[in-house]
């Protein structure tokens, strides 16, 4: 394996500066021994199996990392960890950084025909920082020896998926709202709880990226409420366009759990906090009050607040539409795939333009060193 | 075609101070075909929301780490020698400012 991206500077989730200063301010009455506590335990199963310099047996290490786990502590790049624990990583963060790669497309098509210089300049800011976050995760992949430039090939050759949401058109404006709203919106119930997800640099990521997908949201929100307050055509438009986003939104979610055979693995790994059905349900009571608010009809006639519960009741997606989407027969998919291979194709003079000129500087600078 | 992609622009690990009287800390990596390219696109992608006033960028492959694992017996030596930390003293209650 390569050597991957690295990070520095941590302890157990933590900024080392952090984890310094809880060793520092241990408690008075442990003055005389360093007594173990969440930042030194690791210590303790290192005296339990092996202070030698050679490697502890592999049950040895699988028990480390299980009690890291366990102790709800970050798993970071350079400790060892389950093959199936670090594939399962890389599948689901590639995936990740893909969706939001692939997500800058439905939105990018409407810069240049945004209404307003305003409307431009936020939707140019909302889709850069889906490149962003594309590069954030892909950073984060690479801490797991995964190398970006294969990861792309990858999505390329469709060997790697992105999310089913993005296959679906932007016929009109009020798309692009709806969209920050409900698409964001499920991003961020997604994403909050993957912020304490098990592995640090998928975590960290996350933390970064869900700070910038409440401007996303706000930004989508306040389109609509702007659209609603205008013209009667206005208002049909953005009712259109919830009508026809809601259920691909709540089929972001994935298959319910009693379909979703691999989530049961990635919840006791901590990769995952909540079920496929949970967070669908959390997004649902989330986003009706605020449907209210915009004064909009969510377009599902079994949708209704259920007092016993304490939650709302809903109907069930269309699996069939998203297991055709996902293999690749959406609406959109051929387009979004082709659209991404092309500009990666044709800005491959730039990379090799790049490379070339760096390659250059180099000898000049040595030349110029020898001279 | 592969062979192009894999004609690749070297790992760069980024640091960014947040504000003066900070560290720089590490906030993750990139790709880059030189320093100059590095430092922009560090710029473009972990500060643009203000979030830092100075950016360091490393060549991934130049940087040494310590240990493979945390319960490496790297860090032993610092592990018995308690008397570094201040609470190791036992110092009366009515002893001022100290």
């Amino acid at each position: 394996m390569r050597f991957g991206a690295q990070e520095f500077f941590r302890g157990p989730g933590q900024p080392f500066t952090i984890t310094f200063g809880h060793r520092v301010l241990l408690p008075r009455e442990n003055h005389v021994t360093l007594e173990p506590n969440e930042w030194s335990v690791g210590k303790l199963v290192s005296m339990a199996t092996t202070h030698s310099a050679e490697a502890p047996d592999r049950d040895g290490l699988q028990e480390h990392f299980d009690a890291t786990i366990a102790r709800d502590q970050r798993i970071e790049p350079r400790d060892w960890m389950p093959d199936g624990y670090r594939k399962t990583l890389i599948r689901q963060i590639a995936q990740h950084a893909h969706s939001e790669i692939i997500g800058m497309q439905p939105e990018g098509e409407w810069i240049t025909k945004a209404p307003s210089l305003r409307r431009k300049a936020i939707l140019f800011a909302k889709v850069q920082d889906e490149a962003g976050h594309g590069l954030y995760l892909y950073s984060a992949a690479e801490t797991l020896g995964a190398d970006r430039a294969d990861l792309t090939t990858r999505l390329i050759e469709g060997r790697q998926k992105y999310s089913s949401i993005f296959n679906y058109p932007t016929l009109s404006f009020a798309d692009v709202g709806v969209i920050g709203w409900f698409v964001d919106g499920a991003a961020i119930c997604n994403q909050v709880p993957l912020c304490r997800s098990s592995y640090g640099p998928y975590a960290r990521a996350m933390v970064r990226i869900c700070k910038e997908e409440s401007f996303h949201q706000r930004q989508g929100y306040e389109l609509l409420l702007t659209m609603m307050r205008g013209t009667d055509a206005q208002r049909a438009m953005v009712q259109d366009a919830v009508d026809r986003w809601w259920w691909p939104s709540l089929m972001m979610f994935g298959p319910p759990d009693d379909a979703s055979p691999n989530s049961a693995q990635s919840m006791a790994w901590k990769i995952k906090r909540h079920s496929n059905d949970e967070l669908r349900q959390r997004f649902v009571d989330m986003t009706v009050p605020q449907a209210d608010k915009l004064g909009v009809r969510l377009p599902d006639p079994e949708l209704r607040w259920n007092e016993a519960r304490g939650r709302h009741d809903f109907g069930t997606p269309d699996w069939d539409e998203l297991k055709r989407v996902i293999t690749g027969n959406g609406p959109c998919n051929d387009r979004r795939m082709e659209r991404r291979r092309t500009a990666h194709e044709e800005g491959a003079w730039v990379r090799e333009a790049a490379t070339a000129h760096a390659a250059k500087q180099a000898a000049r600078a040595k030349d110029g060193a020898a001279a | 075609m592969s062979d192009t992609i894999k004609g690749d622009w070297p790992l760069y690990e980024v640091f960014v101070r947040g504000k003066r009287g900070l560290n720089h800390v590490h906030v993750g990596s990139l790709h880059a075909a030189d320093d100059q390219m590095a430092l922009t696109h560090a710029r473009d992608l972990y500060t643009r929301r203000n979030e830092g006033v100075s950016i360091w960028v490393v060549r991934s492959e130049h940087i040494a780490a310590s240990t493979r694992d945390e319960k490496d017996p790297f860090f032993e030596p610092s592990a018995d020698k308690v008397y570094r930390h201040p609470t190791f003293y036992d110092i009366p209650d009515d002893v001022p400012h100290i």
